[in-house]
């Protein structure tokens, strides 16, 4: 118990800041042994000083920063971060924007827009990560976003048959590279080619597992470009086109030389062929352009709206759907904030979550009242405690200061074993309940997996950190002022409660917002006896990471929770300073 | 605080009742520690006393529980992984955390106050929130489920202790001593080793050893910093406690509080040794 002690910052005697103050006051420069002026060779000194302090403090600072400080601003930034609906529907985001008025279902351009985004992102298997995300907000999100994924393929199949059936060239991936690439591309494309059979080659002749090795071809192939005449006339098809090239180049390691393009290919050709763009076509396989130019027209037709609604799912129909797409589409969110707060974002605006969905406010609510009621158990035993060590002689308080530090010191995990094998029904607490005949053996107590439990466990585990905070603040209460108070003629009452105890509260307030601030925080303890309603909001924080992997609600929870415990800090700071925190 | 020999009935039954109040919480404060001792020698699967156990036969105690936790794969893995994590991350914030208290307590710090919040925070936050926020960092750096990460972690958490009680060893320190060892011809480096060092010794070594318990009894960091490859002996008491409980975690428990109490005899033997050298009285 180390006494409140003057921090090295008060100590007294001459500093450089004094003398620097005193060498203002003095009328002329006065100057240092080596001539120049006292007051900048002081200054310099100073300067030293500060920058050797600073200099050692560093390499920690530094390291906190990183290992600490820089996790818990990734918390924070996660609380609000939503980045995953705009990067993984980009044009549907935008389309959306632009043409739904949030009323019925959008227009067909929305749903061609997110055909193309959804068959991107089921290629790099990310639409089940955004169903899940979106799940959190609109139940039913995630099973349609991995039902769409999987159809997604036969958006546009009607067309690709239709084409295919006109001229058996169009199943060719040669027929498309050679409509959409760049020549430029073609040159390198087949330079490439050559490169790569060539080693192939030596490594059909190479003899050893070294030889192969260092002969391993491992240039890729050039990233594929869409000429300039593609572009402008027939634009859909193009940006499509380019997007399916890219994916397989980088996702698949293919080349679109070797692959059929996707189907919705197909069906952005046929809408820009109907829509009579291509006709100033001036590349390879104009031909084939021209004849399918004269054949749509008779075509088959069947809109990606029409698709979606019929084959997918009749839910993309749904205002409320396109609302949850549309209200969290912004890359930043108050979204998990609302939800630890039992609040929603809806199209509409933000509106309380369902009855039966309020689970936070109760939670936090449950985590505030269970802390009160350890922190006041904790006053209720440690105060007779303190009273009693600060009142008895050095010796023997010492000896029974070992019963208070030796749970202090005690691991956490086998104080609460010792409490789950206590408090169980077949424990000993009962067993000697029963024994005294004070319950009846088929009436157990159910002291564990439930409130009760976290309480008694809890403030068993925190009762030292009361203590010790009363006990360093009522060894500094002189006696006199009670016997003053009693030879006065105060009854010790009186004189306990008008003198004593007014002297002892700077202890209580320090020893409850320790208590208080490590027990909403709690998370071992809940977790081994509370059971189910017994845990705190750090249980759900720890479900919310490890089972639910709702990363953004556990962190804006955390949020929540940090932002209380820094209040309470701040408190203590105020009342008690941190440099006064003691030790046993 | 005797009873004086004039007190009145009334006094007496309050001095003595609040003497029995005060044992009996001592009783909460001690009794489920020291009665898991008797429980871990128990001869059977039982978390209660056996009736053999309370008419003290010898057939009803045993040591299996503590051969078990010696032969046990998963116990000895995980006792393994502790020593392997503890004493690393210990030397981490004991070497970086002495530097920072001598910087600290240089008489001009600029934002002194800025800087040891910074320091303390890790005590501060709630374990369950540094976790949180360590799973999702770690993971983006690909520390999460590695060694390096977790004794990083660790020692991070051990800082707080080593600067508050470096800090509270230097409040007491006599800067004449270092002026006189420059004075003598000492550069800075073998002043601090040769002047300083041996006398804040006794707070650096329990600031130490408040780092080591605090990373050795470390579970929630752990469980989500580390990976099965990072099992510590509290994480295997931890899951023991959740799943199958078994009265080997007894035995775990009770080696654990022997070594508590020897970590407790060794810090307060340095606090009185520290402060009988800056010439404070024993407390």
């Amino acid at each position: 118990m180390s006494d409140a002690a003057p921090g090295p910052a008060h100590l007294a005697g001459p500093t450089p800041d004094t003398v620097l103050r005193d060498a203002d006051r003095a009328r002329g420069p006065v100057l240092a042994a080596d001539g120049t002026p006292l007051k900048r060779s002081l200054n310099r000194a100073l300067r030293a000083q500060k920058l050797r302090a600073l200099g050692l403090i560093a390499p920690l600072l530094l390291f906190v920063v990183v290992t600490f400080i820089a996790p818990i601003a990734d918390m924070l930034f996660r609380s609000v971060e939503n980045e995953i609906v705009g990067q993984t529907l980009p044009r549907t985001v935008v389309a959306l924007d632009e043409t739904w008025d949030g009323q019925g279902a959008p227009d067909e351009e929305v749903y061609r827009a997110l055909a193309a985004d959804l068959m991107v992102a089921s290629e790099l298997k990310n639409h089940t990560r955004l169903g899940s995300r979106l799940n959190y907000e609109t139940t039913g999100m995630s099973s349609l976003f991995r039902r769409s994924g999987r159809d997604v393929d036969d958006i546009g199949e009607v067309y690709a048959d239709q084409f295919i059936d006109l001229d058996a060239a169009w199943e060719e991936p040669a027929t498309w590279v050679a409509l959409m690439a760049d020549p430029g591309w073609d040159e390198r494309q087949a330079a490439w080619h050559e490169r790569r059979d060539a080693a192939e080659a030596e490594r059909a002749a190479a003899e050893t597992v070294e030889e192969l090795r260092a002969l391993a071809f491992t240039e890729r192939e050039p990233r594929f470009r869409v000429s300039d005449m593609a572009q402008e006339e027939l634009p859909r098809t193009a940006r499509i086109y380019a997007q399916f090239a890219q994916v397989i180049q980088t996702e698949n390691a293919d080349s679109p030389t070797e692959e059929e393009p996707w189907n919705i290919v197909y069906q952005a050709l046929y809408e820009d062929l109907s829509a009579a763009r291509g006709r100033n076509y001036e590349g390879r396989e104009g031909a084939l352009l021209d004849a399918a130019r004269d054949a749509v027209g008779s075509f088959e037709t069947q809109p990606v709206k029409a698709f979606f609604l019929e084959e997918i799912d009749e839910e993309w129909g749904d205002p409320r759907v396109w609302g949850t797409i549309s209200a969290f589409s912004s890359p930043y969110t108050a979204g998990y904030f609302l939800s630890s707060i039992d609040m929603q974002l809806t199209p509409q605006g933000i509106e309380p979550q369902p009855e039966d969905q309020q689970i936070y406010g109760l939670l936090f609510k449950r985590t505030m009242v269970m802390s009160m009621t350890i922190m006041f158990a904790c006053i209720a035993l440690g105060y007779p405690i303190a009273y009693l060590l600060s009142n008895l002689p050095v010796r023997t308080s010492n000896l029974l200061m070992i019963l208070v530090l030796l749970p202090f010191w005690t691991s956490l995990l086998v104080r609460t074993s010792a409490w789950k094998v206590l408090l169980q029904q077949q424990g000993v607490i009962n067993d000697t309940l029963v024994w005294l005949g004070l319950v009846a053996d088929g009436n157990r107590l159910e002291l564990i997996n439930n409130q009760t439990g976290t309480i008694i466990a809890m403030t068993h585990i925190l009762l030292p950190f009361m203590i010790l905070p009363l006990y360093s603040v009522m060894k500094t209460i002189p006696p006199q002022y009670v016997r003053a108070a009693r030879s006065l003629g105060a009854t010790p009452w009186t004189a306990f409660r008008r003198v004593y105890f007014p002297q002892s509260v700077p202890g209580i307030g320090a020893g409850c917002i320790l208590v208080f601030i490590l027990a909403i925080g709690y998370y071992i303890t809940p977790e081994l006896v509370g059971g189910t309603t017994g845990t705190f909001v750090s249980n759900r924080i720890a479900y919310h990471i490890s089972s639910s992997l709702n990363w953004g609600l556990a962190a804006a929870l955390g949020s929540i929770l940090l932002a209380f415990v820094l209040v309470l800090y701040y408190l203590y700071d105020r009342i008690v300073g941190i440099d006064n925190v003691s030790l046993g | 605080m005797d009873l004086p020999p004039y007190a009145s009935t009334g006094e007496r039954i309050w001095f003595y009742g609040f003497r029995v109040i005060c044992g009996l919480i001592f009783f909460f404060l001690i009794a489920p520690i020291l009665i898991i001792i008797p429980l871990s020698f128990n001869a059977e699967n039982f978390f209660t006393f056996t009736p053999g156990m309370l008419a003290l036969e010898s057939e009803a105690y045993s040591l299996r529980h503590y051969r078990d936790f010696f032969t046990n794969d998963s116990w000895q893995q995980a006792l393994w992984n502790s020593v392997k994590i503890a004493p690393a991350a210990t030397l981490m914030s004991v070497a970086l955390g002495t530097l920072a208290a001598v910087g600290l307590s240089q008489p001009h710090v600029p934002f002194r106050r800025a800087i040891m919040a910074i320091l303390i925070s890790p005590m501060i936050v709630p374990l369950i929130i540094s976790a949180a926020g360590m799973y999702f960092f770690y993971s983006r750096v690909g520390l999460q489920g590695t060694y390096i990460g977790v004794v990083l972690a660790h020692a991070a958490l051990g800082i707080p202790f080593v600067i508050i009680t470096v800090t509270a060893t230097l409040v007491g320190f006599d800067r004449s001593l270092t002026r006189a060892s420059a004075n003598l011809g000492a550069g800075p480096v073998r002043t601090f080793f040769r002047v300083q060092m041996p006398l804040i010794l006794p707070g650096v070594v329990s600031g130490g050893l408040f780092a080591f318990i605090t990373s050795f009894d470390e579970v929630v960091i752990v469980l989500f910093v580390g990976s099965a490859g990072q099992k510590t002996l509290p994480w295997q008491m931890f899951i023991g406690l959740r799943e199958q409980i078994s009265p080997t975690i007894l035995a775990v428990a009770t080696i654990l509080v022997a070594i508590s109490i020897l970590l407790l005899t060794t810090v307060e033997i340095l606090r009185r040794r520290s402060e009988r050298m800056r010439g404070m009285s024993p407390g």
